[in-house]
C-alpha cells in the first residue's frame, strides 16, 4: 500500500472516530451507549494496526493488540455485566438536552480545530492530520461526563477520554513507548473494576446510582450533624 | 572584617543563642535570668557595633548560610549602624527590664524563644544585603512577635489582636514582596548592589515605592493602615510592648529608607512621592494623637502615640524627599536627620513609657487608668522616671523630644517655595498639623501623669501598689538617662546621625553643626535659629528655683486645711478628674472626628429633682476600623458566603470547572 493511501485510511478512522465520539453523546438508551464505545474501541485498535503497518513499528502491533481485547471486548463485556446485574438498561437522562449537547460538542469541535492548527504545521507525522480530531474526542469525552447524570456514563466518558488519549498518542508520535502502555492499559483495566465494584456498593449504599442522590444523602448527613 | 559588623553579628548570634538556651534551661527561673542576660549583651553588643559601625564605617561580608546558590550577604552601612543603635539602645534597658517584669510568670518557655527570635529578626533586617535575607529575617519578625502577641492565648481578646496582627503582617510582607520583585526585574539579582546599580523606569520605580510605601507603612502603623496596632500592643506582654512599639515600627520605617532611599537611590525620587509621604505622616500624627486623647487602657493609649510619632518621623522624611527632588540637598540632609533623631528618641521615650505602663500593671494588676490614681505616692521611682518619659514625648526642653521635633519644625520652616501652589500649600500645613499634635500629645500626657499618678486612688488595687524591683527601675531608668543626654547634648550626636545623609543624599551637616561649638546646635545658619539645650535647661533651673523660693520663703510655715468642697460633705476619689472627663472638652471640639457615642441614663425614683444614680458611658471607636476595616471584612465574608453555595454542588459542577478551565487554557496558552 502506498503512503497516500495509508495516510487516507488513518484520517478517514479518525473521521470514525468522531462519529463514535458524537454518537456517544447523542446515544440515550444504556445498552447502545455501550455498543458505540464497543465500536470506538475497534476502531481505535484498527488504527494502531494501521500505523504499524505503515511505520513498520512492531511494538504498534502489540498496542493494537491490547486495544483489540481491552478496549473493544473486554470493558465493554466488563460493564455490559454491571448494567444486566444493576437494571439500568434505562436510559441516561442527560441533565442538558441532547439537541444542546450536540450543539456545544460541535463548538467543542471547531475549537479543537482551530487551536491545533498551528501545532499540525509543524508536524511531519502522516498521522498528523489526526491530532484535531483526538483533541476534539478528549474534549467530548469530558462533555460525556459533565452532561450525564448516571454514574455508569460517567465512567464510561472516563473512559472515552481515555480511548482518545491513546489515538491521540498514536497521531502525534506514533504511540507511546510499549512499556508505558502497557502500564496505562493495566491502570484502566483495574480502574473499570474497581468501578465496577463501586457501583454495586454504592447501590447497596444509597439505593441509587444517580450522583445528585448521593450528594443529597452527604448534604443531609450534614444537616443531621 | 572589621570590627563593626563583627560585633554585629556576635549580636546576632547571641540572640540566637538566647532562642536556643530554653532547650536546655527548663527552670522558668533559669530562662527568664538566661533570657535576660544574653538579650541584654545582645543589646550591648548591637549598641557598640551601631557605634563602630558610624564612626568607623562599615563592611560587606557573604556568610555560608542559606540556599546553596544564594548565600546570605550581610552589611553594616551607615544606615544599618543607626538602626542597630537604636535597636541596641533599646534592647539592653528592656533586657534588664524583663529580668524582674517576669518575675512572676510561671510558663515562660514560649516567651524565652520567640522573643530572642524577634530581635534576631529585627537585627537580620537591618543587616542584610540581599533581598532573600531581608525577606527572611523580616518574616521571622513578623511571625515571631505574633507569638508574642499571642503569648496569654487564653483571653479571646488577645487572640483576636493576634489574628489581626498577622493577617496586616502578612499583608504587608506580600506588598514589601512585590517591591521587592519590581527591583528584582530591574536588576536581575536579588543583591542590593545589583538593585543599587540598576536603572528604573519612572512608571515601575513608582510602583515599586507605592508597594514598598504601603507594606511598611502598615507595618509602621500609618494612618489608615493602623487597624493592628492598637489592638496588638496593649495585649503583648510590656517588656514586648516596648520593643515593638519602641524598635519594630522603626525597623519598617529602616525598610522604608533602604528600599525607597538607598535602593532606588534620591535621584529617582518624583515630586508626589514627597508629598504622599508628608501627607500619611500628617495625618498619622493628628489621627493618632485624637485617638490616644480618648483612651482609657493605658497601653493602648501609648499604642496609639506610636501612631502619632511614625507620623512625626514620616514628616521629617516626607520633607526631606521633597527637598532632595527640588535640589536642596542640606535641607533635605536636615529633614533626614530630624526624622532619624526622632526615630531614636521615640525608640527610647515609648520603650520607657511602656515599661513604666508594664510597671504600673505588674503593680496594680490594671491598664484601665479610671482605676488608677495616686501612683506617685507608692511608686515614687517608677513616676519620676515616667514624667521624664512624658515630658520627652511632649516635646518639652531639655529631654530630647524638644530637640528632634524643633529640627523638623526647622525643616519646614526653611523650605522655600517648591513646584506649585498645592505644593506651597501642604509644607506648612503639615507643619500646622505638627504643631497642633504636640500640643494635643502634651495635653495627653498631662491626662495620663495626673491621672494615673496623682491624686487620690480611684481603687483597692491603686491604694495597695507598690514600688517595682531594682531590675526594672534600672530598666527604665537608663532609657531615662539617654532621654536627657539626646535632649542636652544633640551636637555631640547629630554627627554620627549625619553619616546616613552623607551615605544617602550626599550631603553633610557636619559644617553648620560644629561652627558653634558643643553648646549651640545650628541645623543651617545661626542667623536663621539656634537653640542650646544646657543653657535653656539653667535657665528653667534658676527661674524655676526663684518662684519655688518667691512662693516659699522661710520661716513662714505651710497651712494645711479642709478642702473646699461646695458645701457637700462626701468627699470622694470619684469626684476626681479622670480620663474620661479630662478629655470631654475635646471630644466636643472634635465631635465631627470622634463620634462619639454617648448614653447618659438618670435614675429618678423618689422626685424628679432627685437623681438616685447618674450612668455616663462614652465609646470613641476608630474611624478606620469603622470605615475601612469593618467593609473589606464584611465584604470578604459576604464573597465567601456566595463561593459557599459553589462547594456545594455536584460532581458534574466540578468537572465543568475542569472543563472550562481547560478550554480557557487551550484558548489562551496555545
Amino acid at each position: 500500500m502506498s503512503a497516500t493511501l495509508i495516510q487516507q485510511l488513518v484520517d478517514g478512522f479518525a473521521a470514525l472516530m468522531l462519529l463514535t465520539s458524537f454518537a456517544l453523546l447523542a446515544q440515550h438508551r444504556m445498552l447502545s451507549v455501550l455498543h458505540w464505545f464497543a465500536g470506538q474501541g475497534l476502531l481505535l485498535a484498527a488504527t494502531a494496526a494501521i500505523v504499524a503497518y505503515g511505520t513498520d513499528n512492531e511494538e504498534l502491533y502489540i498496542s493494537a493488540l491490547m486495544a483489540l481485547l481491552l478496549k473493544g471486548m473486554l470493558l465493554p463485556w466488563l460493564l455490559r455485566r454491571v448494567i444486566r446485574q444493576l437494571h439500568v438498561h434505562r436510559e441516561v437522562e442527560p441533565l442538558m438536552n441532547s439537541s444542546m449537547t450536540m450543539l456545544v460538542a460541535l463548538g467543542v469541535t471547531l475549537f479543537s480545530f482551530h487551536i491545533i492548527q498551528p501545532i499540525e504545521k509543524t508536524s511531519l507525522l502522516m498521522t498528523r492530520d489526526s491530532m484535531a480530531i483526538a483533541t476534539a474526542c478528549v474534549l467530548l469525552g469530558m462533555l460525556m461526563m459533565i452532561t450525564r447524570k448516571k454514574a455508569i456514563t460517567q465512567v464510561i466518558g472516563f473512559l472515552a477520554v481515555e480511548n482518545a488519549l491513546f489515538f491521540a498518542a498514536i497521531g502525534a508520535t506514533n504511540g507511546m513507548p510499549l512499556v508505558v502502555e502497557i502500564g496505562i492499559a493495566f491502570d484502566v483495566l483495574i480502574a473499570a473494576l474497581i468501578f465496577g465494584l463501586f457501583f454495586f456498593q454504592i447501590r447497596t449504599t444509597f439505593d441509587s446510582l444517580e450522583v445528585d442522590t448521593m450528594n443529597a444523602h452527604l448534604i443531609h448527613k450534614d444537616d443531621d450533624e | 572584617m572589621n570590627t563593626a559588623i563583627i560585633l554585629a553579628l556576635a549580636s546576632c548570634s547571641m540572640a540566637l543563642v538566647a532562642a536556643l538556651a530554653p532547650l536546655f534551661l527548663r527552670q522558668p527561673v533559669a530562662q527568664r535570668t538566661g533570657l535576660s542576660l544574653l538579650l541584654a549583651a545582645s543589646g550591648l553588643l548591637a549598641m557598640i557595633a551601631g557605634i563602630c559601625g558610624l564612626i568607623l564605617g562599615g563592611d560587606a561580608l557573604i556568610l555560608p548560610l542559606g540556599l546553596p546558590w544564594m548565600p546570605m550577604h550581610v552589611r553594616l552601612d551607615a544606615l544599618g549602624s543607626f538602626f542597630c543603635l537604636v535597636i541596641g539602645s533599646l534592647l539592653l534597658p528592656v533586657a534588664i527590664y524583663s529580668q524582674g517584669y517576669l518575675r512572676d510568670e510561671t510558663r515562660l518557655t514560649s516567651l524565652a524563644i520567640f522573643m530572642p527570635l524577634f530581635v534576631l529578626g529585627m537585627l537580620g533586617v537591618v543587616l542584610s544585603d540581599d533581598a532573600f535575607t531581608f525577606m527572611l529575617f523580616w518574616e521571622l519578625m513578623s511571625v515571631s512577635s505574633y507569638f508574642l502577641v499571642t503569648f496569654k492565648h487564653e483571653n479571646l481578646e488577645n487572640r483576636k489582636a493576634g489574628f489581626i496582627y498577622l493577617l496586616m503582617a502578612h499583608m504587608a510582607g506580600l506588598l514589601i514582596l512585590g517591591s521587592f520583585a519590581v527591583l528584582y526585574a530591574a536588576a536581575g539579582s536579588f543583591e542590593f548592589s545589583a538593585m543599587r546599580d540598576a536603572t528604573i523606569s519612572p512608571f515601575w520605580a513608582s510602583a515599586a515605592f507605592l508597594l514598598a510605601g504601603f507594606g511598611f507603612g502598615t507595618k509602621a502603623g500609618v494612618v489608615p493602615l493602623h487597624g493592628w496596632l492598637p489592638e496588638a500592643h496593649p495585649v503583648a506582654p510590656s517588656n514586648v510592648s516596648a520593643l515593638m512599639s519602641g524598635i519594630m515600627l522603626k525597623v519598617a520605617i529602616f525598610g522604608f529608607i533602604r528600599v525607597c532611599w538607598d535602593l532606588m537611590g534620591t535621584g529617582d525620587f518624583q515630586w508626589w512621592w514627597g508629598a504622599l509621604v508628608l501627607a500619611a505622616g500628617s495625618s498619622s500624627a493628628i489621627t493618632g494623637v485624637l485617638m490616644a486623647l480618648q483612651q482609657h487602657d493605658l497601653k493602648r493609649l501609648l499604642a496609639y502615640h506610636s501612631i502619632e510619632n511614625i507620623g512625626i518621623i514620616l514628616i521629617g522624611l516626607g520633607l526631606s524627599m521633597l527637598l532632595a527632588h527640588f535640589g536642596h540637598p542640606m535641607l533635605a540632609a536636615l529633614g533626614l536627620v530630624a526624622a532619624l533623631y526622632h526615630t531614636i528618641n521615640h525608640a527610647l521615650f515609648k520603650g520607657l513609657l511602656f515599661m513604666g505602663a508594664g510597671a504600673v500593671l505588674h503593680s496594680t494588676g490594671t491598664r484601665d487608668m479610671e482605676s488608677m490614681g495616686g501612683l506617685i505616692h507608692r511608686m515614687p521611682w517608677t513616676a519620676a522616671l515616667f514624667l521624664v518619659a512624658c515630658l520627652s514625648i511632649s516635646a518639652l526642653p531639655p529631654f530630647n523630644g524638644f530637640v528632634s521635633e524643633w529640627l523638623t519644625f526647622q525643616t519646614a520652616l526653611m523650605a522655600p517655595q517648591m513646584g506649585g501652589a498645592l505644593l506651597t500649600a501642604i509644607v506648612p500645613f503639615s507643619a500646622a498639623m505638627l504643631a497642633l499634635a504636640g500640643a494635643l500629645a502634651a495635653t495627653c500626657f498631662v491626662k495620663v501623669f495626673g491621672v494615673v499618678f496623682l491624686g487620690h486612688a480611684r481603687s483597692e488595687v491603686a491604694a495597695s501598689a507598690h514600688e517595682v524591683d531594682n531590675w526594672m527601675k534600672v530598666g527604665m531608668a537608663i532609657p531615662a538617662v539617654f532621654c536627657l543626654l539626646l535632649g542636652l547634648l544633640p551636637v555631640l550626636f547629630i554627627p554620627l546621625v549625619d553619616r546616613v545623609p552623607q551615605l544617602l543624599l550626599h550631603a553633610s551637616l557636619a559644617d553648620s553643626i560644629h561652627a558653634h561649638g558643643w553648646l549651640w546646635l545650628t541645623p543651617i545658619d545661626v542667623a536663621h535659629s539656634s537653640y542650646s539645650a544646657p543653657i535653656v535647661l539653667i535657665g528653667m533651673l534658676v527661674l524655676g528655683g526663684l518662684a519655688f523660693w518667691l512662693l516659699h520663703p522661710k520661716g513662714r510655715t505651710i497651712r494645711r486645711s479642709v478642702m473646699w468642697s461646695c458645701g457637700n460633705p462626701h468627699v470622694n476619689a470619684r469626684m476626681q478628674y479622670n480620663a474620661t472627663s479630662f478629655s470631654q472638652p475635646l471630644r466636643r471640639i472634635f465631635a465631627g472626628i470622634y463620634r462619639p457615642e454617648e448614653e447618659l441614663r438618670i435614675e429618678r425614683s423618689r422626685h424628679k429633682l432627685l437623681a438616685d444614680s447618674v450612668h455616663y458611658a462614652v465609646h470613641v471607636g476608630d474611624m478606620a476600623v469603622q470605615y475601612l476595616y469593618q467593609p473589606i471584612g464584611k465584604l470578604t465574608l459576604y464573597v465567601a458566603k456566595l463561593l459557599q453555595h459553589e462547594h456545594q454542588r455536584g460532581i458534574h459542577a466540578y468537572l465543568a470547572y475542569t472543563f472550562i478551565t481547560i478550554l480557557f487554557l487551550l484558548a489562551v496558552y496555545i
